[in-house]
């Protein structure tokens, strides 16, 4: 064994909260660059994996506002197991297009979805245990857990995801410059 | 030493009655802001210019430069304190850059980028504030409003029409428009007016020309704001309302 | 527009000339007669004083006293300083929308009645106080309370309710000069007159123009200011600032003619003081302004009164008219040819900031009450953009006792660096609440013996933009030197939470920031919201260094004194009074910004649901 196979892989958790999976997508654009990654990272709880539960990780990166209570479950779950916690996207920063209903109140929302509405709203609001529950307004992650690190961007472009995980693991500080930085 | 002062070591020459901002922005320095504009009176309501003169926090908008000032701009202080500004900026209104017309063309965004803003870090106050669509040319959307007033001065001074103004005061305070009925249709406001040129960020947004300029090729997509510090130094009074 | 509103409309407009610098005042008159100020009399008035309507919007929006949307022909205000929180009126507020089945803020559906706060009124020595109708009423009690409600519900005129409720104490407990002054009025002119010769200011102003300084010759105006210098009088509102300098800078300022502003606008929780001056000693305030007129060479004075003291108009009025017949007021003043002035009372709306002189003096324009970029100073541009001098009602009250009786006499009072007397406003816990006169240097461990303080926890002189002190600085001078104030003097004794004091003053600067800069207008209410998260039991360390950090904003970048100070209360109490913070942090080191379980409560509403997973336990129980 070499001394370099030795050294242990940065364990990643990924996750998208009320978010589209923009986030994740943008991240595999990182085409071709996804080899050399996996030499250094593995990759715990992700869609890229399908584990369902997080366990203890170097870095949780969350994408996607908080807009039900279950949202809040793996939320916490990824800040209780990860050492950083990452949120990247607009929506895991300021709420994004899911926060655009904030404005109004959840009550008529539901009501004009599931009983006024000629398309869909014959059975009711669903009431199901199984379902989780909305909640009044969307928030951004950092509302209700404590973020380490935020990578701005609807979405980040692939090459900010790659300068912010390639920073991060080679023990920088993240940084992008002009150009990376994005808020749409 | 006459008419010279000093901005983060760097000698910034003015002419007597000159602000700090304008001096500086002469002489090639950027300073960030918001509320000034090259063509109007210092408004000195953003703060994003706030800099240490001798030791003292100032506007420097409305700062007159005198000899032998020592301006201290881009330090991590003053960096950091200006970052909050804008974060408080962007929790006050509704800002989602993704739908909105104006982004890369918008200067609180490039100032957030500048400053390195990755998160808008307080609470979200997601004010309720519907939009207005009923005038034929032009959307305003209160949302994205940052109260710098620039659309009031255009349109009280350059204009003469008077169509805005504030009303509601401290997180309540809002943009008006000058009509009993609240609507931009009922006032005489038109897509030629100086006040539908200013707006520094997209709360007035011409209808039909949405997105026309592709990303990459926007205002700020190509270099940062402070970048582009010759566009915003002060028009000399005879010339000012000529530029667009 | 109703034809009786147009009527109203016509009248008020008229009466005031069709100005628009007096727009206050005519929106004020209006809605006093129509209750609030419909869309269509904002245009009518627009229309009449020929401002754009946006404008007249634009100050009716600003004031918490004008409506543009209806408010109910009862409007019932509690004043909310703590002083009124102590005395209980929460409970009482309680009560009075239980038995007008009323929410607080909400008009009842049948327009007739809405119950809410408002900042503190001045009654802090008799609370807790309301405002019906912008009419003050001290003394609230459960009885008044059920009494109040009955006479809301059958719909009797407030001019009716009895008028004993209307009748507001002095509780003056200790007079010095000025509270016990029995000078006759105009004496102090006399005395002034009687420094230079009758002719001096004619021959002066046929001589020079007022744009030259009429006065620099005359020897009355000039021998006066002299007298107020060598007095080393101070301003009284908080500031400090010299007043013969001021009057000097005035005085020397090209204009085409100048104004001797009156601060009344006594905003400051906690202080009454200009109340009673005002009350006990009209006459003496009146004079020296008449006082300042003569020495800066001004025409016309305002009071600028707080729109809490609505009462006071009329008497204040009554006293202006038998001083004008006294030839005090008017043309000629004192037969001295030449000295014509006159006083006007203008009334604010509810705007603490229109306490700063140059918010002040945008009021009186009949704007927005929001303060000036400075330079210049209203000294030389002030009000409508002419020399202005802006004192406090105490500071003219002083003035004229100097100009009657000599800097001299008047430096003998008071220590070396402060001279004179101060009046302070007791208020809170002690025996005897009410008007304190001393001379300065008095400490504080004096004042609260005098005023029946016991087991005394702490002090907040000078209101919330004040300071607080514990006790080991009880032997603490009142004194520009040591302690200066404006006049408040708040006592808190052991039983008091002095996190809830900070938070109700954190309350009152997020209501009263005037929203012209970023750091005041959104970091006043990130500082209420982050004391209300603390207070519900959800703070931590990390809010507690959030509002640090959000301090060092508003110090550094805030455009006035407003937000440069609203951080003291809390950094005060943060410092002194750390376990009254301390208890209520949560161990962990982040908690969410708002309660998790309570964000469920419409989908629980609309579903049905109560089952565990429609709650969300909190972060403390989740970690477990």
């Amino acid at each position: 064994m070499n001394a370099q196979a030795v050294k242990p892989k940065v364990r990643i958790a990924t996750t998208s909260l009320a978010g589209c999976f923009g986030c994740h997508m943008s991240f595999l654009d990182i085409d071709e660059r996804i080899l050399p990654l996996l030499d250094v990272v593995e990759f715990d709880r992700s869609p890229l994996t399908d584990i369902k539960r997080c366990g203890p990780c170097d870095v949780g990166i969350v994408e996607g506002g908080v807009c039900n209570a279950e949202n809040v479950h793996v939320l916490r779950e990824f800040r209780n197991n990860c050492k950083i916690l990452v949120a990247i996207g607009a929506c895991a920063a300021n709420g994004g297009l899911p926060a655009q209903r904030n404005h109004l109140d959840l009550r008529d929302i539901l009501e004009e979805v599931y009983q006024t509405d000629p398309g869909v709203g014959h059975g009711g609001i669903p009431n199901d245990p199984e379902l989780p529950l909305p909640l009044n307004q969307v928030h951004p992650i950092h509302e209700v857990v404590k973020v380490d690190y935020f990578l701005p961007g609807c979405p980040p472009p692939a090459d900010a995801i790659w300068k912010f995980l390639t920073d991060l693991i080679a023990g920088r500080t993240p940084h992008l410059g002009h150009g990376l930085i994005h808020y749409d | 030493m006459s008419d010279v002062f000093n901005i983060d070591g760097r000698e910034v020459p003015f002419t007597p009655g000159q602000t700090v901002m304008q001096a500086a922005l002469t002489a090639g320095v950027f300073i960030p802001h918001l509320c000034y504009h090259p063509e109007f009176k210092p408004h000195g309501s953003c703060k994003l210019c706030t800099v240490k003169v001798n030791g003292q926090p100032a506007s420097s908008c409305t700062l007159p430069a005198a000899a032998g000032m020592e301006v201290e701009s881009n330090t991590p202080e003053i960096l950091d304190k200006r970052k909050m500004l804008l974060q408080m900026l962007l929790v006050e209104g509704n800002h989602f850059c993704p739908s909105c017309e104006k982004s890369g063309h918008c200067k609180l965004q490039a100032l957030g980028y500048e400053l390195e803003v990755m998160t808008p870090h307080f609470n979200q106050f997601y004010p309720n504030r519907p939009v207005d669509a009923s005038h034929h040319d032009v959307l305003l959307d209160f949302n994205r409003c940052i109260l710098c007033e620039l659309c009031i001065r255009a349109s009280a001074e350059v204009d003469k029409k008077n169509v805005f103004a504030l009303s509601g005061r401290g997180i309540t305070k809002h943009l008006i428009v000058n009509a009993e009925s609240g609507r931009l249709a009922d006032t005489d406001f038109a897509l030629a007016d100086k006040a539908a040129q200013v707006c520094p960020v997209g709360v007035i947004l011409p209808k039909r020309v949405g997105f026309a300029v592709p990303i990459g090729q926007r205002r700020f997509d190509a270099a940062p704001i402070s970048a582009h510090v010759d566009e915003f130094v002060p028009v000399a009074p005879a010339r000012q309302g000529e530029r667009q | 527009m109703p034809e009786a509103l147009a009527t109203i409309v016509t009248e008020v407009v008229d009466k005031h000339g069709r100005d628009g610098t007096r727009l206050m005042q005519i929106l004020r008159e209006v809605q006093e007669v129509h209750g609030w100020l419909p869309p269509a009399a904002i245009t009518a008035i627009a229309a009449a004083v020929g401002w754009p309507r946006a404008r007249v919007e634009s100050t009716a929006g600003f004031y918490s006293f004008f409506h543009t949307q209806p408010r109910g022909r009862y409007r019932v205000l509690w004043s909310d300083n703590i002083t009124d929180r102590m005395l209980g009126n929460m409970a009482l507020m309680d009560a009075m929308c239980k038995k007008l089945w009323l929410e607080p803020g909400r008009v009842s559906e049948d327009g007739l009645v809405s119950v809410d706060t408002t900042s503190c009124t001045g009654m802090c020595d008799q609370g807790p106080a309301v405002l019906v109708n912008y009419r003050a009423i001290p003394g609230m009690t459960p009885e008044r309370v059920e009494h109040m409600t009955e006479l809301i519900r059958k719909q009797v005129p407030v001019a009716d309710w009895p008028a004993e409720w209307f009748a507001i104490q002095d509780n003056v407990r200790r007079a010095d000069i000025l509270l016990d002054n029995d000078m006759a009025p105009g004496v102090a002119l006399a005395a002034c007159f009687a420094r230079g010769p009758a002719d001096s200011l004619l021959a002066a102003s046929n001589e020079r123009s007022w744009r030259e300084g009429v006065h620099t010759h005359s020897q009355g105006p000039s021998a006066t200011l002299d007298e107020i210098k060598k007095s080393n009088l101070r301003g009284r509102g908080g500031a400090g600032f010299t007043t013969g300098i001021k009057w000097e800078a005035c005085h020397h300022a090209p204009g085409e003619t100048r104004y001797v502003v009156c601060n009344a606008d006594e905003g400051e929780p906690g202080t009454f003081k200009d109340r009673v001056l005002l009350t006990r000693q009209p006459d003496l305030v009146f004079e020296g302004m008449t006082v300042a007129a003569y020495v800066v060479g001004a025409a016309k004075g305002y009071v600028y009164l707080r729109g809490e003291y609505r009462y006071l108009l009329e008497p204040l009025n009554a006293v202006l008219s038998r001083r004008r017949q006294q030839g005090l007021l008017g043309r000629g003043i004192g037969g001295q040819p030449g000295f014509d002035f006159d006083i006007e009372v203008h009334l604010g709306a509810g705007a603490y900031v229109c306490g700063e002189e140059s918010a002040l003096i945008e009021s009186l324009e009949g704007k927005r009450g929001v303060p000036r970029n400075r330079p210049p100073y209203p000294v030389t541009n002030g009000f409508l953009n002419q020399p202005t001098i802006v004192n406090n009602v105490e500071t003219f009250a002083a003035a004229a006792l100097v100009a009657a009786k000599g800097g001299d006499w008047y430096r003998a009072f008071g220590t070396a660096k402060s001279a004179g007397t101060k009046l302070l406003s007791v208020s809170g816990d002690c025996a005897r609440p009410g008007i304190y006169e001393y001379p300065f240097g008095v400490t504080v461990a004096q004042v609260l013996a005098d005023c029946g303080a016991a087991d005394t926890q702490a002090v907040q002189v000078s209101g919330p933009s004040g300071v607080c002190l514990a006790d080991n600085e009880f032997g603490r001078r009142i004194a520009f030197e040591d302690i200066p104030t404006a006049g408040a003097f708040m006592v808190f004794d052991r039983s008091r939470d002095m996190f809830e004091v900070a938070r109700n003053f954190t309350h009152f600067f997020a209501h009263e920031s005037c929203g012209f800069c970023t750091p005041c207008r959104v970091g006043t209410s990130l500082l209420k919201n982050l004391m209300d998260k603390i207070a519900d039991g959800h703070g931590t360390q990390y809010d507690l260094n959030e509002i640090y950090k959000l301090n060092q904003l508003l110090q550094m970048a805030a455009h006035c004194g407003l937000g440069h100070t609203a951080c003291h209360p809390l950094f005060d109490t943060m410092e002194k009074f750390r376990p009254a913070y301390q208890r209520r942090l949560k161990s962990l080191e982040f908690e969410p910004a708002f309660d998790l379980d309570a964000a469920l409560s419409q989908a629980r509403q609309m579903t049905g649901r109560d089952d565990a997973g429609a709650h969300l336990e909190s972060a403390e129980e989740a970690a477990k």
